[in-house]
Formats: structure tokens, C-alpha cells, sequence
């Protein structure tokens, strides 16, 4: 019997088959979670992408986390394919170019509104959305992360999104606590993937992890990554919220 | 048995119209998808995903970046269908 074997996941982020997103709606049908994925912007795309998945597809549902109307209709956009939701993965960033690439010091304040908008401030929103939907027993909520204690070559105002995405996922362990939803992050090392292509200097990233990753690091290969999502989402981290979890190789232990 | 150049077009030139909607008759082998057929990057990840699925065809990311034209496609999907 798998791991999520009876529970219904709502993922977030499921673009092309290389997202992190994808490989955990992967697992988790694996598993035996029933999933309904969300889509933003090419609903149509992520259809296609979703054929992919080991059980052939899952419900696609359009939502941009900046779209009020979007959010205010999630809940009962998800009740058509599933009567509650055990499990939410938030798997979304984004940034406008001229947040990243080295440019920190002139961004202006409406591209880092934007950043934090739909990185950050959506983990709250999108959790609020599908409140509704979770049993009195609870539930798991995980996001992805991108170690957000030091700074990092072009990452830039993503960084600070992630620092704030950090802070917003411990609020939520502590305002969900008593309803019985965890959230926790998991702190990813660097994958190929549609939004990694977007930051300039990403490729200064595998010399990184390479040189320093204990244990290794391939950034083909998002399945641990997705291992570690669907861990958290299961029942074998009952009394662990507000934390962050590195699955990195282990680079952020490591001094040099 | 092995698609002609033209069957390839003509069924690519559905995709491209279903997926981007572009008429299909402006779809030629001359056309270029971002300049001519204003076809923008993540419209085009999902051409080459729908292309793959019908044509059975596996089109990597590296390869996708040399798919200026619809020449350029038509002429990939020729040489690798099996
Ligand atoms: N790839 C990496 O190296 C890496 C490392 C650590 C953490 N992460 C994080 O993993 C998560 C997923 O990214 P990915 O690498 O799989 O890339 P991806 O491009 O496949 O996924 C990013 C997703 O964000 C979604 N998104 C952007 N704006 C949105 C909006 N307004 N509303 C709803 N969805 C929106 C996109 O649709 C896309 O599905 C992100 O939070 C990212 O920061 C990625």
C-alpha cells in the first residue's frame, strides 16, 4: 500500500514534465493519492503534460494566484472531483525579469510586489482557498523553497520571496496548527526546469552543486525532490510543521 | 510507413492552429513561429509537446531551440519518426 494511499492532493505548478509539480503528482498517484492539478497560464498545456501521469491524467483547473475571482472559485472548482482535500502542494514562483539577473539594487517596488505577490503571499491564499476542503483531522501543506539564508548570484528579489515564503509557511503552521494542517517547505538544489531557464546565471548553479553537494547533486533529476514533497504530505511527519526541509545534497551543511 | 514532408505539414499546421490559433494556411515551410506566426515560447513548448504525441517523435529542449521555422520542424519530425 503506498504512502497517500486514500488522499486527495491538490498540486499547484504542473507546467511541463520537468516541474518539480509534476513529478510529485507523479509520486503521489504512485502512491495512491487521488490528484487534481491547478494551471496557470496554459490550462491546455498542463492537460497535455497531465496525459503523462502514471494514471493517464487528472482534473486540470485554471488558477492564476493573483486572480481573486480564480481563488474564490477553487473550492468549489475542486469539490467536482474530489469531496475534501487531505494535501496541498504549492509549487509556484515567478518573478519579472528585471527582479533577477544581478540587477537588485535598481529593481523597482512593483516587480518585487509582484514576486512576493504570486511566490509568497499565494501560499497563504491558495491555503485559505481550499480551507473549506480539509477534514477535522487535518492535513499537509508543502511548498518549494530556495534556500533563502544567504544570498545567491542573480537570484536576487527571488531570494527575498523565498525569505518571505519561509516566514509565511511558519505563520500558517502556527494559524492552522488548530485545525490540524502542517505546512512545510521543502528546500530544493537546483533543477532544469521552465523557471530555472528564466534566471540569469542559473548555469553558475551546477558548478555549485557540483563541487559541493556531499552527496550529489543531478539537476535532471527532480525526483528527490518530489520524494520529499510527497514525504511531508503523508502521515510519517505528524508533529512536524513550520519547518523547512533541505533536499539538496546537503550543500546547505556544507562551509565550502 | 514514413510520413511525406507534406503529410507532416499538413498535420503540424493543425497543431499549430489548434494550440496557437493560427489559420492553418498561413502555416508554411518558410514561416518562422516567433517572428512570422507570432507563436511565443511557452505556446511553442506546447506545440512541440502536441507534435510529439502525434507524431511520436521526441523533441528535446536543445533541439526545440534550433526549430526557427516551420521548415525547421517539419524537417526534425521527418528525420526522427521511425
Ligand atoms: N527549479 C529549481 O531549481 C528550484 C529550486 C528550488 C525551488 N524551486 C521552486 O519550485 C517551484 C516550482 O518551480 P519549477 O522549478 O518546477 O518550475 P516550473 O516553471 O515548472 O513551475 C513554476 C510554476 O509556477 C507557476 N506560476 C507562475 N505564476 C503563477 C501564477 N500567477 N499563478 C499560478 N501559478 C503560477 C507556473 O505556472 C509554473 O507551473 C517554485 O516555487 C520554485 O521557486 C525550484
Amino acid at each position: 500500500m503506498g504512502i497517500l494511499e486514500g488522499k486527495r492532493i491538490v498540486v499547484t505548478g504542473v507546467l511541463t514534465d520537468a516541474s518539480i509539480a509534476f513529478h510529485a503528482a507523479r509520486i503521489a498517484q504512485e502512491e495512491g493519492a487521488q490528484v487534481v492539478l491547478t494551471a496557470f497560464p496554459r490550462p491546455s498545456l498542463t492537460q497535455r503534460i497531465a496525459k503523462k501521469l502514471p494514471n493517464g491524467g487528472a482534473p486540470v483547473i485554471e488558477l492564476d494566484v493573483t486572480n481573486a475571482e480564480h481563488l474564490a472559485t477553487l473550492a468549489d472548482n475542486v469539490k467536482q472531483y474530489m469531496d475534501g482535500v487531505d494535501g496541498i502542494v504549492h509549487s509556484i514562483a515567478f518573478g519579472p525579469q528585471d527582479a533577477m539577473g544581478g540587477n537588485f539594487l535598481n529593481t523597482p517596488w512593483e516587480s518585487v510586489a509582484t514576486a512576493v505577490h504570486v511566490s509568497a503571499y499565494s501560499l497563504k491564499s491558495v491555503a485559505m482557498a481550499l480551507l473549506p476542503l480539509f477534514p477535522e483531522t487535518g492535513g499537509s501543506i508543502v511548498g518549494l523553497d530556495f534556500d533563502a539564508q544567504v544570498a545567491w548570484p542573480g537570484y536576487d528579489w527571488m531570494g527575498v520571496a523565498k525569505a518571505a515564503l519561509e516566514s509565511t509557511s511558519r505563520y500558517l503552521a502556527r494559524d492552522l496548527g488548530s485545525r490540524g494542517i502542517r505546512s512545510n517547505l521543502i528546500s530544493a538544489g537546483p533543477i532544469k526546469t521552465m523557471a530555472a531557464k528564466s534566471i540569469p546565471g542559473f548555469e553558475q548553479f551546477d558548478g555549485v552543486w557540483g563541487e559541493r553537494a556531499p552527496i550529489g547533486w543531478d539537476l535532471e533529476d527532480a525526483d528527490p525532490t518530489a520524494r520529499g514533497i510527497v514525504a511531508l504530505l503523508s502521515d510519517w511527519f505528524p508533529r512536524t510543521t513550520g519547518e523547512v526541509i533541505h533536499v539538496d545534497g546537503g550543500v546547505h551543511a556544507m562551509g565550502a | 510507413m514514413a510520413l511525406t514532408q507534406e503529410d507532416i505539414l499538413a498535420e503540424l499546421a493543425e497543431i499549430v492552429e489548434e494550440v496557437a490559433g493560427v489559420d492553418k494556411d498561413e502555416v508554411q515551410l518558410d514561416k518562422s513561429f516567433t517572428g512570422d506566426l507570432d507563436v511565443d515560447s511557452l505556446t511553442m513548448v506546447e506545440v512541440v509537446v502536441a507534435a510529439e504525441e502525434k507524431f511520436g517523435v521526441k523533441i528535446p529542449d536543445d533541439a526545440v531551440k534550433d526549430l526557427s521555422t516551420v521548415g525547421d520542424a517539419v524537417g526534425y519530425i521527418q528525420k526522427h519518426q521511425d
